[in-house]
């Protein structure tokens, strides 16, 4: 009854002014389109941000080869500690919990021959488990370097995308030869093309992999330039630290908890950051759009501030025949809602079409746009939309309906 | 001032039952600077089935009565919503009829506060309008209407209710004197149906028509006797058992 009452008064009250209703409807309608837009470009951003770590490897540790910080059982400080190929094998047997753990050998001035042509580069000796912890994929036709590789001493090379166009330009490299150092090589596969945000040393679409035993036979040392290892539960990653740390200070000889020995990289740890990061990007992005909206909000607030002024009189009247207050607000705040309601709908209509058409425009090769990703709507964004839209809605109609309310009944039914 | 618990359906005109009692009250207009005094301590008992006339000229607090009789103009909340529709109905010197809406739902509006159901106010609605002589102009809207077929569709809303007292602001202030006269014609039926009346006027002629008169001046009553209508109402009444 009472709910029907304030639906029946609203009917009855209720005169569009059309001209200033359509404004009103427009300006809350561009403030939600542009609360999802900048939602959903946050969105796209985490979406692509996050895709883009995920191309070097997820829950990785990259660890160097350091020195001793502080003094251990009689050993000085500075003391730089060199494993050798071995001492990653050992850690592979030593360790439990991990998917995997590869020794990084890399040149940075390898001369790559093919035909005429020479071309200085990065070259990386490695495991083929490399090749699953660092997501490297080969094209279609190609493959990683496999065990057999490693373990007859193969001379072949995996090569990055960019290094492959670079040597080969339009020829498909796999299964030519070209000479690495002047030493013959074939090619197994050819990087599939990733995007990769996080890299140590230049993108993996510049590098050449070949298996460690070829490195080690070609470069004649076996002292590991860096360790890679993947826990398979990313929160024991600080166990596995200390692991390696333990095992490695026990034969060695350093303290445990020099953490100088081995620089590391915990991408566990920095992605956690990132997520925060990327959280707060996407807050501030929401609180612009907000307040986008709150300007419509302020034009939904002066209408209804406008009606109420306009229809003092007949909110006296209404009161002097026993309207109660709630029944003079309640269909002054459905008014103020409708505007609210109809706005963003359409506004949100609008917005998603933008979206598609957006999303319609080709990003690839366009670095920028690439980075940027593509405005992508979740859930959560919806949720999110509908609640400030009818929180802007609620507020911009109450307190002008609330005035409505202290009407003096007397002071507006005097003649004049 | 009080305001009696309602009448039961009290179709018997009595005058006995007190509907309005007022005991020196006053009324002090504050715009700051100034102090208004508009009402200096009056005192007014209205019995049931009275039809009181207040008079005088303007400036001498005659609203400034009406809106506290009619708990229009006192500050607090609550209950007030509830007393304005039950106990008392309103006649505005400028109608204050909703321009929007048909003379029905006008008449309609207090029926719905009070929580009417929708047979019932059908049928109050359409017996009222046919009392004021309106049957005929139930759809029609305030503006196609004269002044005086609206102060009688403000007449019938005062009565939806069926409250204690009507009261009336200068009623016929607005309408010519042919239409002021059907007014207080109307008025003066609905005495001898037993209403109680309290109109304000600043006619002499209009007000010697009501039962008795109460003349305000400068926020005091100067005078209040009855008129000799009184008399003829009696007749009326005994001729007509």
């Amino acid at each position: 009854m009472r709910a029907g009452l304030v639906f029946q008064l609203f009917l009855a009250s209720s005169r569009v002014q059309k001209k200033r209703a359509v404004l009103t409807i427009a300006s809350i309608a561009w403030g939600s389109v542009a609360l999802l837009l900048l939602l959903a470009f946050g969105e796209g951003l985490k979406q692509q941000l996050s895709r883009g770590s995920a191309g070097m490897g997820t829950n990785l540790a990259v660890l160097w080869m350091g020195e001793t910080s502080r003094p251990w059982q009689g050993l000085p400080a500075g003391r730089a500690i060199r494993p050798r190929v071995d001492d990653v094998n050992l850690l592979r047997e030593r360790i439990p919990g991990l998917v995997g753990i590869v020794a990084e050998m890399r040149n940075w001035r390898t001369a790559f021959t093919y035909g005429a042509k020479t071309v200085n580069g990065r070259l990386t000796g490695s495991s083929p488990e490399y090749g699953e912890l660092r997501n490297f994929y080969a094209q279609p036709g190609g493959r990683f370097i496999d065990a057999l590789d490693e373990a007859s001493k193969r001379r072949v090379v995996f090569l990055g995308n960019e290094r492959a166009k670079e040597i080969f330009g339009d020829e498909d490299p796999v299964g030519k030869t070209l000479l690495i150092n002047q030493t013959p090589f074939t090619v197994v596969g050819v990087m599939k093309r990733k995007i990769q945000m996080g890299t140590y040393g230049g993108p993996d679409a510049e590098n050449a992999v070949i298996p460690l035993s070829t490195y080690v036979a070609m470069f004649g040392s076996d002292r590991v330039g860096n360790i890679v290892l993947k826990p398979e539960r990313p929160g024991e990653m600080p166990r596995v630290l200390a692991d390696v740390r333990r095992i490695m200070g026990a034969k060695y000889g350093f303290d445990p908890a020099d953490e100088k020995v081995f620089p590391t990289w915990d991408t566990v740890e920095t992605g956690s950051v990132m997520r925060n990061i990327l959280l707060g990007i996407q807050v501030f992005l929401g609180v612009i759009g907000a307040l986008t909206l709150m300007i419509g909000g302020v034009g939904v607030a002066n209408i209804m501030y406008a009606t109420v002024k306009e229809r003092t009189r007949e909110i006296g009247v209404k009161m002097a025949l026993g309207a109660r207050p709630s029944w003079i607000v309640a269909p002054l705040v459905l008014e103020g809602l409708l505007y609210t309601v109809v706005g963003g709908a359409i506004g949100l209509v609008l917005g998603m079409i933008l979206i598609v058409l957006i999303g319609l425009i080709p990003t690839a090769g366009n670095d920028a746009l690439e980075f940027l990703g593509k405005p992508t709507v979740s859930p959560l964004i919806g949720v999110a939309t509908a609640a400030i839209l009818g929180l802007v809605g609620l507020l911009a109609a109450y307190f002008p309906a609330r005035r409505a309310a202290s009407v003096d009944p007397a002071q507006t039914l005097r003649y004049e | 001032m009080s305001v009696l618990p309602r009448r039961r359906n009290g179709e018997i005109p009595a005058t006995d039952g007190v509907v309005i009692r007022m005991a020196g009250i006053r009324k002090v207009y504050d715009t700051g600077k100034v102090k208004v005094e508009a009402l200096r301590g009056i005192d007014l008992v209205v019995h049931r089935g009275e039809f009181v006339a207040v008079v005088g000229p303007s400036g001498s607090g005659k609203s400034t009565l009406m809106n506290l009789v009619g708990c229009l103009d006192t500050p607090t909340e609550g209950g007030l919503a509830d007393a304005r529709n039950r106990r008392v109905g309103f006649v505005f010197q400028s109608f204050n009829l909703l321009p929007q809406i048909t003379a029905f739902e006008n008449v309609e509006m207090p029926l719905l506060f009070g929580g009417v159901g929708k047979r019932e106010r059908q049928a109050r609605v359409t017996e009222l309008m046919d009392r004021v002589g309106l049957a005929d102009r139930m759809e029609h809207r305030p503006t196609e209407l004269s002044g005086g077929q609206m102060q009688r569709v403000a007449i019938a809303r005062a009565l939806a209710m069926n409250p204690d007292v009507v009261l009336a602001d200068e009623p016929t202030g607005n309408l010519d004197t042919s239409s002021g006269g059907d007014i207080m014609g109307l008025f003066e039926e609905l005495w001898r149906q037993g209403r109680t009346l309290v109109v304000i006027t600043h006619d002499m002629a209009l007000a010697r028509r009501a039962g008795r008169i109460v003349e305000v001046r400068d926020g005091l009553i100067l005078r209040d006797e009855p008129t000799g209508s009184v008399a003829t109402l009696r007749e009326a009444r005994a001729s007509h058992g």
